[in-house]
């Protein structure tokens, strides 16, 4: 259980993993209506640098109102405060998009199994992401550019709602610019004078270009997006194996303690969040067990 | 003049087509070229060809009283547009405009719906082909229909 505020102290993450750390708001900043971006850094150390994997995760605490896991969005490539992007749906999430500069709030992890960027050296990389789910994924974008060279074609794929609903935008700008990745992205609908991609993301999917027999995928959206894009990338000769999805299921402890996660014989927060699809295949779909 | 049997042939729709169905439809198809803000099709309007994308972009729209055209969907190169050509009363659903200069080939739906009556074979190919194409698009569709990501609880 989380701590209440009073007890919220700076605590070594590894010998106390049910404790908060304390951390301040560093900087916020708006990318969509309602998605945003904190930067944290440690109450008690600002200019500490927080090391993750990307896909992992944390527990954001707001103070007296409750914890949610939270994917990390930073560049592990260039440690340095902590980085979240959150979509404001409920309680907490809408607590968290109030804070300001400054804010304190608590944090625990990183927690979760990463994904496996090492296992896609020397082969095609698409990255797929509906919505927020980009906010996942951007480590992993992150380290693969940072070592470009030990990668074969990459290809970004994104898919949102609208226009509007383009989050990380000058990420994409700046990924879209180089010369050695495609980035292809698509609403599902737009108002008029978009003269962009529209349709949902697994259309785009024909247009990458990867070597089926020799490229590993990996996706994060809403889980009928991954379960569409899964069978499209089949449809393209990827198999199941060469997949990697991430779960999202309610979370209290966050380190496979309370069996609030359990997905199958699974724990989200432990096992996961990342898994190769093959292994998950059989559950996919079904909700809480 | 050049024949437009290499084009179609390189079309990921015609991939793998044997060659002389290629030059069957090849005998119904001609360039065409539009502008941005040009209408490759209208709604309620007779449906009389099929467009095979080559370069450019294409948006697909539906208008409602009152409220501005939405676009649904979008097409590029290596895509077709229509298959109203192939069904009575063989009338457009939607309106297909260009938003970039757009070039394609027209096959006229009529020429089209004749050779494949007169060759059942090279009409199987062709339907077996549009058929798979409206199973993804179908696919498309119901994926846009559940909006998958809107608000929790909307
Ligand atoms: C491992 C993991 C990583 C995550 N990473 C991120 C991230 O990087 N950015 C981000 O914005 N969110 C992320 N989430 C989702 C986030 O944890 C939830 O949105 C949050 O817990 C909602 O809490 P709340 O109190 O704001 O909303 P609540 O009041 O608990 O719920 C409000 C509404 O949201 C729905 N809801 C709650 N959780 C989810 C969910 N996981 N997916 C879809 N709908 C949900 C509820 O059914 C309800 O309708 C992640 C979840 C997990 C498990
Ligand atoms: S959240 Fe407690 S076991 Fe996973």
């Amino acid at each position: 259980m989380p701590r209440p505020a009073a007890d919220l102290r700076p605590a070594p993450l590894a010998a106390e993993p049910m404790l908060p750390r304390a951390f301040r708001v560093a900087a916020r900043r708006r990318e969509t209506h309602d998605v945003f971006t904190l930067e944290l850094e440690p109450a008690d150390a600002p200019g500490e640098a927080f090391a993750f994997e990307p896909g992992q995760f944390n527990m954001l605490y707001v103070l007296g109102a409750g914890e949610v896991p939270i994917s990390i969005s930073g560049d592990p490539t260039r440690p340095g405060r902590l980085m979240h992007t959150v979509r404001a749906v409920g309680g907490v999430t809408r607590l968290l998009e109030g804070l300001k500069k400054g804010d304190s709030l608590g944090v625990r992890g990183p927690y979760g199994a990463p994904w496996p960027v090492l296992d896609a050296e020397g082969r095609d990389v698409v990255v797929v992401a509906g919505g927020i789910g980009l906010a996942p994924l951007r480590p992993l974008i992150c380290q693969v550019l940072a070592r470009r060279d030990r990668f074969g074609r990459v290809s970004i794929v994104f898919g949102t709602r609208s226009p509007a609903d383009i989050l990380l935008a000058k990420d994409l700008e700046r990924w879209r610019s180089k010369f050695d990745v495609d980035v292809l992205l698509t609403v599902d609908h737009a108002p008029p004078g978009w003269r962009g991609h529209v349709g949902v993301v697994t259309a785009l999917l024909p247009r990458a270009a990867f070597d089926p027999a020799n490229a590993r995928a990996f996706v994060c959206g809403p889980e009928v997006m991954m379960r569409f894009t899964v069978q499209e990338l089949a449809h393209r000769g990827l198999p199941a194996a060469s997949v990697h999805v991430t779960m999202e299921r309610n979370m209290k402890c966050a380190i496979g303690l309370c069996g609030h996660c359990q997905y199958g014989p699974e724990f989200v927060c432990k096992d996961g969040p990342v898994f190769r699809f093959d292994r998950i295949e059989r559950i996919f779909g079904v909700r809480e067990l | 003049m050049r024949t437009l049997e290499p084009t179609l042939a390189e079309h990921p729709f015609f991939r793998d087509l044997a060659e002389d169905y290629i030059r069957l439809c090849a005998g119904c198809a001609k360039n065409v070229v539009f502008k941005p803000g040009q209408y490759l099709l209208r709604e309620g309007h007779k449906a009389d060809q099929f467009f095979v994308l080559r370069a450019g972009r294409v948006q697909l729209q539906m208008e409602a009283p009152g409220r501005e055209p939405l676009t649904i969907q979008s097409f590029s190169e290596g895509d077709v547009i229509g298959w109203s050509w192939l069904v009575p009363p063989y009338r457009w659903a939607f309106d297909a405009k260009a938003v970039e200069a757009t070039r394609c080939l027209a096959l006229d739906g009529a020429c089209l719906r004749k050779k494949c009556e007169a060759n059942h074979d090279l009409g199987y190919e062709l339907f077996k082909r549009i058929a798979a194409m409206m199973e993804r698009r179908l696919h498309a569709t119901r994926l846009q229909i559940l909006d998958v990501y809107a608000a929790p609880g909307r």
